[in-house]
């Protein structure tokens, strides 16, 4: 389906938010109607069980760490204190992962949340059992969830990150350990709510997964896909799938979609400045951020858009989009579409900063240097050619800056390409190839061959 | 007059040269390098006859104005004491100076034996003694790690503000034995300058004995007036070379190196730098024997004198060794705690050593260089270093723990003054042939089962070629020594740790002639 088609299809649904639009299409997610006037957070009610979950939803992976007793620690003051605003301005949908921040999401996350009645907020976890999926591994993941967040019950528990390698993938880590007959037994006895996966992988492996809820086989309660205005229709389609396509056939089949990566891993928010020039000429007085999480509420079927903030200003700018949200119309669904193809002409990596593929065994800063790499094409702070004015200023700030965010031994030459990390990567990046292609760069520009 | 255009020409000539020892951006040599180029014993090194004939001749028109102003060792014992001879001035009645025979058998001795040394090729000994190889030791080892330090602090404030004009340079201790010998010889130069002045130039600095046999047939030389002199010394206990003989209206021109103290010191006139060929110092007749006794007296340092000498050195040698074991702890690499962590390489044994492209042979290289140090502060790549072993003692070889030679890099070779790097560009780099990298194949980590082949991915002469391992099915590097340069990309991109399992061994020969 086109996404003008789409737009034409469900068009009214989204224009419709803000309005009492409830009863237009019992199947989908629907808009409820704020009850104090428009200042409100949107809600979006899960038509199977009725839970009003907040449009904006905290992502529990980017909470800012601090130096404690030579450790790497979340700083859990920053965490209480965001969280506590959160729930105070609507947001109730939280989203964490045994893995996450070298372990220690899902604690902090308990920490924070205990302080609040168990009935304000909605927590999502997962079963993030990639390296060991015996089943005494997994189910010992799964109950330490319990403790480590506080509670009896997950209102919405994720297979972490399925689809790269398909259903073969799928069995090893669930179905062959028994993980997925235990999971189902948790969910009849009611200590999971909702039982969905989180995706990452081509569309014929999204296929596989889906089938097996076509079959009966086994209900998906709700998925959590990666959704922006690039990954929309421009997923490379070899070893990720567009957004579009997801999107329609999980609504196709009813099944309430949670947003991962709105923002890119901050890359939709950092835009380059072109793209950004165009967006202020439209609206002056609303972030760059704003646009991205727009676009995904935008569409009726997201149940909730994760936002993986990590500190108070992007929650506060967050919250302000969330609660004068004001859904896109089509022309402007068209500019991002615009935006979106300018921003392929970047040549830029695909790298969210999950850090799922750290730590690597040689000690190579992999997110680091993308994100360096990245920040420096966004910001036109690389140099393209010899010929080009300001080239030798340029070529200066590209290396010292390079130097200044990641230490020499663990900068792209140093990478011996074993391939540890690409089955580690959920955006597939071919990250030796890649690290390969920066380090190209980077000689080029000390041996000035550019 | 003339001593002020001394001082300012000697202050230009002594900032210049350290500055351009302490520079490690590459940004001053261009500017500066010419002053290393135009030291005496780089220039005999180099056979720059044009810098020799001319330094002789200025020697021979002027005196010896080489120590006292394009020398940067002998215008920092200038500073050192002047330095106390201000805290002596305070009380009236200590004079800073007086005269003093030459030490002949030591000033000729050691003459000798560093003419030998030079000849029979013993470079540490040559380097231990040559002034400009010391001044350039101590600021290497004692002075750059300070300028570094401060250099990196505005480095910090700049990343702080977003600017890149200053970026971090990492401070690290080359060489202990050299650290020590660098301490040793500040001391040394520091003790004699504070208390007798010249002393190190006129006994022992070879180059200052080697000027002083023209510098004695000099055609302007500082000259007294009989006639007008009156006797009252103020030039003897002003003159830092201590070679004014006043009871004697005598002056030795072997030593003097033309500061024109006792020029402005005289209150009469009786001093005056003048043409001096054909005319003969006359005695006074009313000149008073020499009393020996009293000369070597005033040359003695009261006790109490002596121990707040003492005191100084003990507090100089102090500091020294805080900056020391400061350059120790910053070697130690912090790690954070969600990364892998990364071991320090180690420097692998190789039979020949390694000497920058550029140097025509290793014997060749070894033959001139007089350990200045000044590739060593200029390598931007970590890659040079002072040698430990005794042959070569103190004298740079190049080792890639820390970089390798990189294609683009040839600062060390626009440096030397000496001709024991010659000057190549970019192009002339990759004919040298500076060593050659064998395998371990025991350490390479395709034994352990990992693919890597980094070594053959960053090789910029594409020396290295994986072929199939039989036995694990990887693909491992081999060597074609034919077209490996040295440069030593893959010994340091080597992820084998603490010893790369690719290292680069030197090769006697570096260029086909």
């Amino acid at each position: 389906m086109e996404r003008r088609d789409f737009i034409k299809i469900s068009g009214a649904g989204a224009l419709a938010l803000g309005a009492a639009a409830v009863g237009c299409a019992p199947k989908k997610a629907a808009t409820v109607p704020a009850e104090e006037g428009p200042e409100e957070m949107v809600l979006r009610e899960n038509p199977v069980n009725g839970d009003k979950v907040s449009l904006l939803g905290f992502g529990c992976m980017r909470w800012p760490m601090v130096e404690k007793d030579g450790q790497r620690v979340i700083d859990q003051e920053a965490v209480n204190e965001m969280v506590d605003y959160a729930i105070e301005h609507g947001i109730n949908y939280f989203d964490t992962s045994p893995a996450y921040l070298m372990g220690q999401s899902e604690k902090a996350a308990g920490i924070a949340l205990s302080r609040h009645p168990r009935d304000k907020y909605f927590i999502a976890t997962k079963l993030s059992n990639f390296n060991n999926a015996t089943p005494e591994a997994s189910i010992q993941m799964y109950k330490d969830s319990f403790e480590q967040l506080k509670t009896d019950y997950f209102d919405y528990y994720l297979l972490h990150a399925i689809g790269s390698g398909g259903v073969a993938a799928f069995e090893q880590r669930y179905v062959q350990n028994g993980m997925m007959d235990f999971l189902v037994k948790e969910k009849e006895a009611g200590r999971i709510r909702n039982l969905g996966f989180s995706f990452h992988g081509a569309p014929g492996e999204f296929d596989e997964l889906i089938g097996l809820h076509d079959s009966g086989k086994y209900h998906w309660d709700f998925v959590q896909i990666e959704m922006n205005f690039v990954d929309w229709n421009h997923a490379d389609g070899r070893r990720n799938a567009n957004a579009s396509y997801l999107y329609e056939e999980l609504d196709k089949r009813g099944i309430p979609i949670v947003i991962m990566e709105p923002l890119l891993g901050g890359r939709l928010a950092n835009v380059p400045e072109a793209i950004a020039t165009q967006m202020k000429e439209r609206e002056p007085d609303k972030s760059i951020a704003s646009w991205a999480f727009r676009f995904c509420g935008t569409h009726p079927r997201v149940l909730c858009t994760l936002s993986g903030m990590t500190n108070m200003d992007p929650l506060l700018d967050n919250v302000k989009t969330f609660t004068h949200f004001k859904p896109l119309t089509e022309e402007e669904l068209d500019f991002l579409e615009r935006m979106a193809t300018q921003m392929m002409e970047y040549p830029t990596v695909n790298c969210t900063d999950c850090k799922y593929c750290m730590p690597c065994p040689w000690g190579i800063d992999i997110p680091g240097i993308f994100k360096h790499y990245n920040t420096s094409v966004t910001e036109g702070r690389y140099p393209q050619t010899q010929e080009q004015k300001d080239y030798q200023k340029l070529k200066k700030a590209y290396l010292v800056s390079y130097n200044r965010a990641i230490p020499t031994l663990r900068q792209a030459e140093h990478c011996i390409h074993c391939g540890e990390c690409l089955s580690h990567c959920p955006q597939s990046i071919q990250i030796p190839r890649e690290l390969q292609r920066i380090n190209r760069y980077i000689e080029k520009l000390k041996q000035d061959t550019l | 007059m003339l001593r002020k255009i001394r001082i300012a020409l000697a202050v230009v000539f002594w900032l210049g040269i350290t500055l351009l020892l302490l520079d490690f951006t590459g940004a001053l040599h261009g500017w500066l390098g010419w002053m290393a180029k135009v030291q005496f014993l780089p220039a005999v090194m180099a056979l720059n006859v044009a810098v020799i004939v001319g330094l002789v001749l200025l020697t021979l028109v002027f005196g010896r104005v080489y120590c006292s102003v394009i020398c940067p060792l002998g215008v920092f014992q200038d500073g050192v004491a002047h330095l106390n001879v201000a805290r002596k001035r305070k009380n009236k009645n200590r004079k800073p100076y007086s005269y003093s025979p030459e030490m002949k058998w030591l000033r000729y001795g050691v003459w000798a034996v560093f003419v030998i040394a030079l000849i029979v090729g013993v470079q540490a000994l040559v380097a231990l003694l040559a002034p400009y190889s010391a001044w350039g030791r101590i600021v290497q080892n004692l002075f750059q790690p300070v300028y570094l330090w401060v250099n990196n602090l505005f480095a910090a404030i700049a990343e702080r503000a977003g600017s890149y004009a200053f970026y971090e340079k990492e401070v690290w201790l080359r060489s202990l034995p050299t650290f020590l010998v660098a301490i040793a010889t500040l001391v040394v130069v520091v003790v004699l300058a504070w208390r007798n002045g010249r002393t190190y130039c006129n006994t022992i600095c070879p180059v200052g004995t080697t000027l002083s046999f023209f510098s004695r047939f000099a055609m302007f030389r500082p000259m007294i007036d009989a006639n007008v002199c009156k006797g009252c010394k103020q030039c003897e206990h002003n003159c830092k070379a201590a070679c004014i003989d006043v009871e004697n209206r005598k002056i030795d021109y072997s030593r003097c190196v033309d500061c024109f103290n006792c020029i402005d010191t005289c209150k009469f006139g009786g001093l005056k730098y003048r043409f001096a060929w054909g005319k003969k110092e006359i005695p006074s007749p009313a000149a008073p024997v020499r009393n020996d006794k009293e000369a070597v007296r005033n040359d003695n340092v009261t006790p109490s004198e002596a121990k707040e000498s003492q005191g100084r050195r003990a507090f100089i040698a102090g500091a020294a060794l805080a900056v020391g074991t400061a350059a120790l702890k910053a070697q130690e690499k912090k790690v954070d705690g969600g990364f892998a962590t990364i071991l320090d390489k180690e420097v692998p044994e190789r039979d020949i050593p390694l000497t920058p492209p550029g140097s025509k042979s290793v014997k060749d290289f070894y033959r001139r260089c007089t350990a200045c140090q000044l590739c060593v502060a200029e390598c931007p790549n970590n890659v040079l270093r002072p040698s430990t072993d005794l042959k070569h003692f103190m004298q740079p070889e190049m080792s890639y723990e820390r970089g390798y030679c990189r294609p683009e890099c040839t600062r060390c070779s626009e440096l030397c003054p000496t001709g024991a790097i010659l000057k190549i560009t970019k192009e002339e780099k990759t004919q040298y042939h500076v060593g050659t990298a064998r395998v371990n194949a025991e350490l390479c980590v395709v034994e352990k089962g990992v693919e890597c082949g980094n070594c053959a991915r960053h090789c910029p002469a594409g020396a290295i070629m994986l072929v199939k391992d039989d036995a694990t099915g990887y693909r491992r590097p081999v060597v074609n020594e034919e077209r490996c340069i040295g440069c030593g990309a893959c010994e340091n991109l080597c992820p084998a740790r603490p010893i790369s399992a690719i290292t680069v061994n030197g090769r006697h020969n570096h260029i086909e002639e």
